[in-house]
């Protein structure tokens, strides 16, 4: 188990350090490209360059500057830095601090969501192969993965915002609007409705079909014929001897999906205004603001690493056939 | 589409056929077809996508017909009196126009081409460095399979819309840039799954006898070992296409895919955010074709890996019939 854990913990550091290097390389240490100019902009001066290369320290030498960028990184409170942001010379460590309870709040109501959603769906379906139900939650499960999350949030904007609104319902918030939990519970929830369903809608078709799947596959097992044997309720049955161990392959989906959101829902946030990682990497990317891209990279990319590693933790605990392997 | 009633036409075996020459042989890919052919989800997919192709084909037909290009600004004729589009069935505009007074027929059909381009071409680059990679890796063992797989495992765990966004960021968008982006995150899934079976394949009889018959290594992975892999490799490969699609149009969307003026179904949904609601038709008819390709091509997928593994059970094609002995 430990030796497992430690397996697991080396390759999400290994992970996170190609990411990390990856981007050096992307951003700083490209042949022929000299950063300190595109940092520049139009106007650009010698004594300009200068004074970038001096504060970036891009006239050292490439394994100093990577020396340099990974020192920086090591997360120490105090020594931790991301830089300072170009546009209005914020740390960026305040700017992705201000961002992330937006996607906190973004990835906890939809994970309820979808989570209560997908496992409902493919239970039903599941409980009663073939029938009506099942086709429903086939077409269900289908057009969700189809489906981009900018056209399901475009198109909750235009049936629930615009045509509503028009009509004189205005009963969901206009894009844009959002209000931090600590100040209105209820007014947080309210703005917050609309993209929540968004990011969970597409997110439960794929919970939908694993457990179906991972449903039924359980439910032709032995112990189950025992349980019902037994003369357990079929209610029983399903929920508390199938489902229990059918819903492990959830577990991992779960966590990437989590992290994934809490990491920057980029699409959501850009089409519902919100200002969380997802917007402020992109709003960075169109001015080419570096540090702050680099930033919200590295942290959105730390997120789904440490989930990785948290949910092979769990899947062990779950399965314990894993830790043999 | 009726889901309940689902008829079964199963091709005619005349019964002429088994007095004549005994049962009649039928190579694998026959019995797919003749599977496929009973469902009718997968016929009709089929014809969506024919119908897509057809669109994207005669895209050029369509800008003669209407005699619009898909860049060409109609400001006298494409907008009305205050400069607005103008809606579906405008004379000479039978989707209407965006807010630069260009067809929108003309356009999404333009854009039709790239979306299957880069689905296609995307899934192709993914397929083909996948089955070498999974292939060497799983017949090799060793070292050299510990270092493939890590690296598949770490590409998997990439938070890889973020990464996305990154390398276009640095490299501006382009269409080529999109294609391999897209394709270097989805060879890993490709190559993890043949990997599995090459391993599995590499301990039978049939490449010891190939071994002994002198085969090099080249020829058993790709002549002995390859055609027993192609069934997983093109149930996946479909189903990567979709996902491929709305890739591209995610990132279109975002202003990191495809760049204007050249249509994408991606930017003309970001084009169409910029105008607002009231060009409902804007908005409508890039989202109608982008669901109905990806839907199809979902569906196809599906249903190609019914047909290929006769145990899955197919919600949506009816019960065999009973022989009646």
């Amino acid at each position: 188990m430990i030796r497992f854990l430690i397996r697991r913990i080396v390759l999400g550091l290994i992970t996170l350090w190609v990411i990390i290097t990856l981007v050096f390389v992307l951003y700083y240490a490209r042949p022929g490209v000299d950063p300190a100019r595109e940092l520049a902009g139009r106007a650009v001066t010698p004594a300009l360059l200068a004074n970038i290369n001096k504060e970036y320290g891009f006239d050292q030498p490439v394994i100093v500057q990577y020396w340099h960028y990974l020192e920086r990184l090591v997360p120490i409170p105090g020594h931790f830095d991301l830089g300072i942001s170009n546009n209005n010379r914020l740390p960026v460590t305040t700017i992705i601090a201000q961002a992330v309870p937006i996607d906190l709040s973004l990835a906890a109501g939809a994970a309820v969501l979808w989570t209560v959603i997908g496992i409902s769906v493919g239970v039903l379906a599941a409980r009663r192969p073939r029938s009506l139900m099942d086709r429903g939650a086939t077409v269900f499960v289908l057009t969700g993965v189809s489906m981009p999350v900018f056209i399901l949030g475009l198109l909750l904007l235009y049936v629930l915002y615009y045509l509503l609104t028009i009509h004189g319902i205005a009963i969901f918030p206009k894009p844009g609007s959002w209000t931090p939990i600590t100040t209105n519970p209820l007014e947080w929830a309210h703005d917050l409705i609309l993209p929540w369903i968004t990011v969970a809608l597409v997110i439960a078709a794929t919970y939908s079909r694993l457990t179906r799947s991972s449903l039924l596959e359980t439910l032709g097992e032995d112990y189950i014929r025992t349980a019902r044997a037994k003369g357990l309720s079929e209610r029983r049955v399903v929920y508390r001897h199938a489902l229990r161990s059918s819903l492990t392959p959830i577990v991992t989906q779960f966590g990437i999906d989590l992290a994934g959101v809490m990491g920057g829902a980029i699409v959501t946030e850009s089409i519902f205004g919100l200002p969380g990682l997802g917007l402020a990497v992109v709003q960075a990317i169109q001015v080419q603001n570096l540090p702050v891209v680099i930033g919200i990279v590295l942290v959105s990319a730390a997120f789904v690493v440490a989930a990785n590693i948290v949910v092979d933790a769990l899947y062990a605990v779950l399965d314990p056939r894993v830790r043999v392997s | 589409m009726s889901l309940s009633t689902v008829e079964v036409a199963y091709p005619e075996v005349s019964p002429e056929e088994p007095a004549a020459g005994g049962i009649q042989g039928r190579t694998p890919l026959r019995l797919v077809i003749a599977r496929l052919r009973t469902d009718r989800v997968a016929i009709a997919s089929i014809v969506v996508i024919l119908l897509i192709v057809l669109l994207a084909i005669g895209a050029p037909l369509i800008a003669a017909i209407t005699g619009h290009g898909p860049t060409e600004t109609n400001v006298d004729t494409g907008t009305d009196a205050n400069g607005q589009p103008l809606p579906p069935g405008s004379a000479g505009y039978l989707l209407g126009t965006d807010n630069l007074g260009r067809d929108i027929l003309v356009r999404i059909a333009y854009g039709a081409r790239i979306s299957l381009l880069v689905g296609v071409l995307a899934t192709a680059i993914a397929t083909v460095v996948g089955v070498v990679i999974g292939l060497f890796a799983g017949y090799y063992g060793g070292w050299f399979d510990s270092v493939l797989a890590r690296l598949m495992d770490v590409v998997l765990s990439f938070p890889y819309v973020m990464f996305a966004i990154v390398l276009v960021s640095v490299f501006g968008p382009s269409l080529p840039l999109t294609i391999l982006v897209i394709a270097f995150f989805s060879f890993a899934a490709i190559g993890r799954i043949v990997r599995g079976q090459a391993l599995s394949q590499r301990e039978k009889e049939y490449v010891e006898a190939a071994h002994s018959l002198g085969a090099g290594n080249l020829r058993i992975m790709f002549v002995d070992i390859l055609p027993n892999l192609v069934a997983p490799v093109i149930v996946l490969a479909t189903l990567l296409i979709p996902a491929a699609i709305i890739f591209e149009a995610t990132l279109s969307f975002l202003g990191l895919g495809v760049v204007p003026p050249t249509p994408s179904w991606g930017n003309m949904l970001s084009d169409a955010e910029g105008v607002g609601f009231q060009a409902w038709w804007f908005y409508i008819f890039p989202m109608l074709f982008l669901l109905l390709t990806t839907l199809a091509f979902n569906l196809l997928g599906d249903a190609v890996r019914d047909a290929l593994d006769p145990r899955t059970e197919r919600i949506f094609a009816g019960r065999r019939k009973k022989k009646r002995t």
